[in-house]
């Protein structure tokens, strides 16, 4: 089964100096029981989407056509704002990069869970008795005595996963996870990669995880998608895109990482030229003013090129992998 | 000294007070110790990287060193001259040759003065206007790789990676002999990381720079130093070469953060080391060697005796029962 469902998803925004288009005909799915990743460098559209998918949007932005698939009968584009709150928190759930912005600072942790409970019949004890579930779940060490405690009496990573805790309070089919492991240290980005795995699989959702780090969508998702300026541009298993990239702008993006580097070297891979203007976008292939591949077919719009599985790359020369570029 | 070394810091300590009258009167701590006993040498030319999680107190010993935060004990010596004591007024030369470039490229950065007035300002600030400031400002943008018209733009018409480069132009627009950055790639994409990073390199080389690196990006660390400390609660762990210490390292510390950084593989079979609990407070720092709570070797003899520092190798450490020796 599928939970979420994107269909060629446009959002523009409305600027004094003309429409920006700021996601254009975005198509990707999650799957129900996995965790699908999505990567891209800042302006790449990533925020936009989850705001899209959360009928969050800014008041100039609009989504100018597409559909958004949720659990397959209802289309998020097209919701009205009450059920679309019936939605969220319920069967939408988001985890955001700063967890001290994501708890009200002068409420105790324990209040704060209670109110979220606030659709279910629960006693008040039996809302106390799920938390301290919930927190345990997590690994809040001592969870009765830490329920009225206040999120600043927490460490960083301990407000994460409280964040995280009252994300799945509900047992929603999705969770959005934006950068939630950003803030963090090394040592508990890993802690809260190995949490969120553990608890997707206990709980049963699906994970829609945003992040611009590479190595954490590596250990964490089974699919995922590369955006750039506001498209899609390869989309496959981890394994595959990892191993097997072929879209230049993926393969460039892995190659910058210096996490794979084994031993130092004397230039650091960079990607050269900036993004596109998204108010007016290059003619053809989004990438090809930066793509060193680039030719005369690229100024057309490139074909959804099909290198078996779910594996996809919109280009013109999808047919180059990975180590022949490096060589 | 020898005639190489440009800085050499000897038992640093910085303390905070906290707490008022109440916690006084119930006789609990009013001190901690951000830094707590930190020993290291800088040599010219060389890049040296302080990494540690947050809370670690990197950000406060490159602080200190800049005059930005009194000094309780202990000793800086930057090209011969002792830095603690110092008052504002005596640090300003200083800084000319020790500038410091802080977190957050656009942050740092003031919302209200052009590109041009913010790379001015180090010479108004060292009293050197009467220099041809707009031939120094182009000057500066050609050095850091910026078109020369971007001296008209604001800080909000910068990307994170431009904003970051005008960070280094006003670092390098005096006279500096090193260069303390705190975290120069945090929040910036990778591809956008790399460029900066090769500037910071080019520039080493070009001008002769040292410089002292803040990152908890260990990837980083490896690309650019050439020595590292690996800091926890204020003191350092271990001290090394860094491609030493990334081959081999001797703290289980070390070796746990090494081993928690995620690598863009997914069929890499992680043997992780995890830590247990959350970071100790300095509040209440535990006894014997303070990294025994959460240290997946430690044995009996490490909750009770203090660890004294000891050469493995090159490298510096306080552990009593060292890895890969």
């Amino acid at each position: 089964m599928t939970v979420l469902e994107v269909k060629n998803l446009s959002v523009a925004f409305h600027t004094e100096s003309g429409p920006l288009e700021a996601l254009k005909q975005v198509s990707f799915s999650v799957p129900a029981n996995r965790s699908v990743g999505v990567v891209g460098e800042s302006g790449c559209g990533k925020s936009t989407l989850i705001n899209a998918i959360l009928g969050l949007l800014a008041d100039n932005g609009e989504i100018t056509s597409g559909e958004i698939i949720f659990e397959g009968d209802k289309d998020l584009a097209r919701l009205d704002p009450t059920a679309m709150r019936g939605l969220r928190g319920l069967r939408i759930a988001t985890v955001f990069q700063d967890p001290m912005g994501a708890l009200n600072p002068v409420l105790s942790v324990g209040r704060q869970m209670r109110d979220i409970q606030y659709r279910s019949n629960l006693s008040k004890r039996d809302k106390d008795a799920r938390s301290v579930a919930m927190l345990r779940k997590v690994r809040i060490p001592d969870p009765e005595s830490r329920l009225t405690q206040f999120p600043h009496e927490f460490s960083g990573g301990m407000k994460q996963r409280i964040a995280i805790a009252m994300a799945l309070m509900m047992e929603p089919a999705l969770l959005i996870a934006d950068e939630p492991t950003t803030a963090l240290d090394a040592t508990l980005e890993v802690a809260t990669i190995e949490l969120l795995k553990d608890l997707q699989r206990d709980i049963g959702c699906s994970v829609l995880f945003i992040s611009h780090h590479l190595g954490v969508i590596a250990e964490l998702c089974d699919e995922m998608i590369v955006m750039y300026a506001g498209e899609v541009v390869e989309s496959g298993t981890t394994r595959e895109i990892f191993h097997d990239a072929r879209h230049p702008y993926t393969q460039k993006l892995l190659a910058c990482d210096p996490a794979r580097l084994s031993q130092r070297v004397a230039r650091l891979p960079t990607i050269a030229g900036t993004l596109p203007d998204l108010r007016r976008r290059p003619s053809g292939c989004v990438f090809q003013p930066r793509c060193d591949r680039a030719d005369a077919q690229c100024l057309t719009p490139p074909p959804s090129a099909v290198l078996g599985g779910s594996h996809i790359a919109h280009c013109w020369h999808a047919d180059i992998p990975l180590g022949a570029m490096n060589a | 000294m020898s005639s190489d070394d440009l800085l050499r810091v000897s038992d640093l300590r910085v303390s905070f007070r906290v707490g008022g009258l109440s916690a006084r009167l119930a006789g609990r701590a009013t001190e901690i110790e951000a830094v707590s006993g930190v020993s290291f040498t800088l040599q010219r030319g060389s890049t040296f990287a302080l990494v540690g999680e947050s809370g670690s107190g990197k950000t406060t010993l490159a602080r200190t060193l800049n005059g930005l935060q009194p000094v309780k004990a202990g000793t800086i010596l930057f090209e011969g001259q002792e830095l603690q004591g110092l008052s504002n007024t005596a640090m300003k030369p200083v800084r000319r040759r020790m500038p410091m470039m802080f977190q957050d490229p656009v942050g740092s950065l003031s919302p209200r003065l052009s590109v041009r007035s913010l790379l001015s300002e180090p010479f108004v600030i060292h009293g050197l206007s009467d220099r041809d400031l707009n031939a120094e400002v182009t000057r500066l943008l050609a050095l850091v790789g910026l078109p020369r018209d971007f001296a008209d733009r604001y800080p909000h018409q910068l990307s994170g990676g431009q904003a970051r480069r005008v960070g280094v132009a006003r670092a390098i627009a005096l006279d500096p002999v090193l260069v303390v950055a705190d975290e120069p790639t945090a929040g910036l994409d990778v591809s956008v990381q790399g460029e900066v990073l090769n500037l910071l390199n080019d520039l080493r080389d070009r001008m002769g720079l040292s410089m002292l690196i803040i990152t908890h990006n260990l990837h980083v660390v490896r690309q650019i130093a050439d020595r590292m400390a690996v800091m926890y609660l204020g003191r350092f762990v271990e001290q090394g070469e860094t491609e030493a210490i990334f081959r081999a390292p001797h703290h289980p510390y070390t070796a746990a953060l090494l081993s928690a950084n995620p690598e863009p593989d997914p069929d890499r079979v992680h043997q992780r080391i995890t830590l247990p609990a959350d970071v100790p407070s300095l509040l209440a720092r535990p006894s014997g060697c303070e990294f025994h709570t959460r240290c997946p070797q430690a044995q009996g003899r490490c909750a009770v005796d203090v660890p004294v520092p000891v050469a493995v190798g090159d490298s510096r450490l306080t552990c009593h029962f060292p890895l890969n020796t």
